[in-house]
């Protein structure tokens, strides 16, 4: 029985290998950071796989990963192709897939900020630049790897204070996603927490907001965030000029309904060059080697 | 009472609990503790069955990916039982077993993706070295007396399977049944990490505060354990066994170079890479070391100590909940449930929901680790002291609870508790990932980083610690003359 079941396990491990290698042949897989609620994003790239598979001809498939660094890995395993990715993890995936570009960012990308929220029990006000009326707060960044909820605030608070955040604060904790820093600022579960423009604005538009209870305190200068990334060998699989006709299709994208749900007004090129600050930044706080 | 052995040993650690709360953060950081607490139990009166797509796929991948990694931990774990008296594997199943199963996959996940093998492979890994462990443990108890009853020139392989096997059968069979318990258990949190099982849907629906979707699923995790002995029946076994390969979904395809790529270049250690070489490396190391491992060292044995005390205090309290000598059939049978559930939610899960609710610091994971674990022992013991027989005129409620029965429980009490402690470690490492500064929080942020050869070391830091844990709970419980229970 025993080594029936490995004769079987094995054959069957063989066979998901060839069936699944034979469909992905036409089938793009892209995936995106896990930086808003789930069931959203889930939407989102359910849309924006439809749109693509009737531009480009070929079978388009989204994943959902749990985790930023999952979703960088995936893309250099090339399990995915295509990756809507934020600054900082795109910059990492390039970094370790030669070859691969960055072709859109979304309009607003190109200048992108992030908000310092606080709960009303702190009673802070908006302020000119981080002061030291944040000392011994609790404090919420997103996601480790993320760029806004992450890299960027931490860039300042180091600025500011000339001090890790765990020294200027009483605790520092990883909410895991915008939405759900959100949600703890908001319960009070933290003090204070940085959370990306296009999430807070989103959120605020939808009434999801209790304004009572949480309010901007300040925000960081901008930065270049999200972006496309693909990578260099899917003309060699999907043809010529695969990598282009996906840029064009990215940018040619108008579908009011799609834009809104990321949201951006819009796509527009963009090279790997853009995103030097975000290297630099990444390696002075020691995230990039 | 003092004079007690296992009275001072049990002294010693409530002391080393103690002065660990001084330095332990153990607070309540949420503003409405209590509100959500109270929206989530209205979650699961209210389950909603129907909202999760996918639901039943998920439910099906959880089984599966549970059959095929015990399957497969069986069978090599009852391979390695037989050359078990082998130094070199006795540390080799040490070491495999003391890296969690989270752990495997996500080192897995860096170069297998998400192909099945992942999922597979970080049950069936960490499971062969215990299963090895046991199985060889049970052998080794086989009274010898049929083999040396068989005749002369008898080939080695007829004795062990005539005369050894059916001695150890049954305990084999038990304890397998367990652990299957446990690979669902397993399962369910791997979807944590991104594999296809319940624990991806679970997390989705916490982290967005839908609690009637995350009670309907938890919900329907308690029956699939609780069912276990109606559904999975000795002939149905190979069925299962045959057919859960099939339903592990397809995932990704594995490519090749990824797996070389992983173990030539991405754990090669950073110095070595470049230009600095085997010179860097004591910076390198040293580095890692104060700034991370050692932070994480000092709060995984903080937590791990403050919540083996408290593990002992919830068995103690819960055990009359299932004992014979207190109350009547309808208590006895609501304590039950009540020891099943704490038993069947894995700690992960546990902690995670009660860090959603509480706000992050060591509190949640206190209790979930000792609720879990103390489900498990209180169910034991509670089983054991049914058997004692007492006298008819013995004192009842109190006095007869610290007078009769803890102090015959205590020994075996004491045995589960301390053969719980690696365990229990083994969680509070993995719980960092979650947020909790310990070990595996480093390791979480090491992977974030794709800091792959960070991680590595801090994960064989782990596993050393573990080992270390293991072999100092062995060595307490020999000198306590306390007898050793594997089905535990």
């Amino acid at each position: 029985m025993t080594l029936n079941f490995i004769r079987k396990l094995a054959l069957v491990s063989f066979m998901a290998l060839t069936v699944s290698a034979a469909a992905s042949a036409q089938t793009l897989v892209f995936t995106a950071i896990p930086d808003e609620d789930e069931t959203k994003l889930v939407e989102r790239f359910r849309g924006i796989a439809d749109y693509l598979s009737g531009e480009l001809d070929v079978d388009v498939r989204y994943i959902p990963v749990k985790s930023y660094a999952a979703a960088i890995s995936a893309f250099r395993n090339n399990q995915v192709q295509l990756a809507w990715f934020g600054g900082l993890s795109g910059v990492q995936a390039r970094e370790l897939v030669p070859g691969s570009e960055a072709i859109a960012q979304g309009v607003e990308d190109k200048a992108f900020y992030s908000h310092f929220i606080a709960h009303k029990s702190t009673g802070l006000d908006e302020m000119e630049k981080l002061s030291d009326e944040l000392r011994g707060k609790t404090f919420t960044f997103g996601s480790k790897g993320s760029t806004s909820g992450r890299l960027i605030p931490e860039y300042y608070i180091r600025e500011a204070f000339d001090e890790s955040p765990e020294e200027v604060f009483s605790r520092v904790g990883f909410s895991g996603n915008h939405t759900r820093t959100l949600r703890l600022v908001e319960a009070g579960t933290y003090d204070v927490g940085a959370i990306n423009f296009s999430v807070w604005d989103k959120e605020m538009e939808n009434n999801n907001i209790d304004t009572d209870a949480v309010k901007v305190i300040w925000t960081t200068p901008s930065y270049p965030n999200y972006q496309w990334t693909i990578r260099g060998d899917v003309n060699e699989r999907f043809g010529e000029g695969f990598s282009q006709r996906v840029q064009e299709a990215l940018l040619a994208m108008d579908d009011p309904e799609l834009l809104e749900s990321f949201p951006r007004s819009g796509f527009i090129p963009v090279s790997n060059d853009a995103y030097e600050p975000i290297r630099v930044v990444g390696k002075q706080i020691g995230i990039i080697d | 009472m003092l004079s007690s052995p296992t009275v001072r040993a049990s002294l010693i650690f409530t002391a080393v609990a103690l002065v660990g709360l001084v330095f332990a953060d153990i607070a309540i950081t949420a503003a409405n503790p209590w509100k959500d607490l109270g929206r989530f139990f209205l979650g699961v009166v209210t389950p909603d069955f129907f909202s999760t797509e996918g639901l039943a796929t998920a439910l099906l991948r959880t089984v599966a990916f549970a059959f095929v990694g015990v399957a497969l931990g069986s069978v090599c774990g009852f391979l390695l039982a037989l050359v078990y008296r082998a130094y070199p594997v006795r540390i080799f199943c040490a070491f495999i077993r003391a890296i969690h199963e989270l752990f495997w996959a996500l080192i897995f996940l860096q170069f297998f993706g998400f192909h099945p093998l992942t999922g597979v492979l970080a049950i069936a890994i960490p499971y062969s070295g215990i299963f090895a462990k046991v199985y060889s443990e049970i052998l080794e108890e086989a009274d010898p007396e049929p083999g040396r009853l068989l005749p002369p020139g008898t080939g080695v392989v007829s004795a062990f399977l005539y005369a050894r096997i059916p001695d150890c059968w049954v305990q084999m069979r038990t304890y397998t049944a367990y652990r299957l318990e446990c690979g669902l258990r397993s399962s369910a949190i791997l979807g944590f990490v991104g594999l296809p099982t319940l624990g991806f849907y679970l997390e989705s629906a916490f982290s967005q505060g839908h609690y009637s979707d995350a009670g309907a699923m938890l919900i329907l995790f308690y029956v699939l354990i609780a069912t276990l002995p109606l559904w999975v029946r000795p002939k149905l076994l190979p069925v299962y066994v045959l057919g859960a390969p099939f339903f592990l979904g397809d995932g990704m395809p594995i490519v090749w170079g990824n797996v070389a790529r992983f173990f030539t270049q991405d754990i090669v250690p950073a110095p070595l890479k470049g230009e600095e070489g085997w010179s860097g490396m004591g910076t390198w190391l040293g580095d890692l070391f104060i700034t991370q491992a050692l932070p994480g060292i000092w709060n995984t044995v903080i937590l791990t100590q403050i919540a083996l005390v408290a593990t002992g205090i919830i068995a103690l309290l819960a055990f009359p909940l299932i004992s014979t000598h207190f109350g009547g059939p309808v208590r006895r049978t609501s304590g039950h449930v009540f020891l099943v559930i704490l038993r069947s939610t894995p700690e992960y899960i546990l902690a995670y929901i009660l860090l959603q609710l509480w706000g992050p610091s060591m509190l949640p994971a206190v209790v979930a680790l000792a609720l879990h674990n103390g489900g498990i022992i209180g169910h034991l013991i509670g089983r054991q002291s049914s058997s004692i027989v007492l006298r008819p005129d013995a004192p009842t409620g109190l006095d007869r609870y610290t007078y009769e029965l803890v102090p015959r429980v205590y020994r075996s009490f004491l045995a589960f508790l301390f053969y719980r402690w690696e365990i229990i470690m083994r969680e509070t490492a993995i719980l960092g990932i979650l947020g909790i500064y310990t070990l595996g929080f480093y390791v979480d942020s090491a992977i974030q980083n794709i800091q792959f050869d960070k991680a590595m070391v801090l994960i064989l830091i782990t596993a050393s610690l573990n080992i270390g844990v293991d072999i100092l709970g062995r060595f307490i419980r020999k000198k306590l003359a306390l007898q050793t229970m594997p089905t535990c």
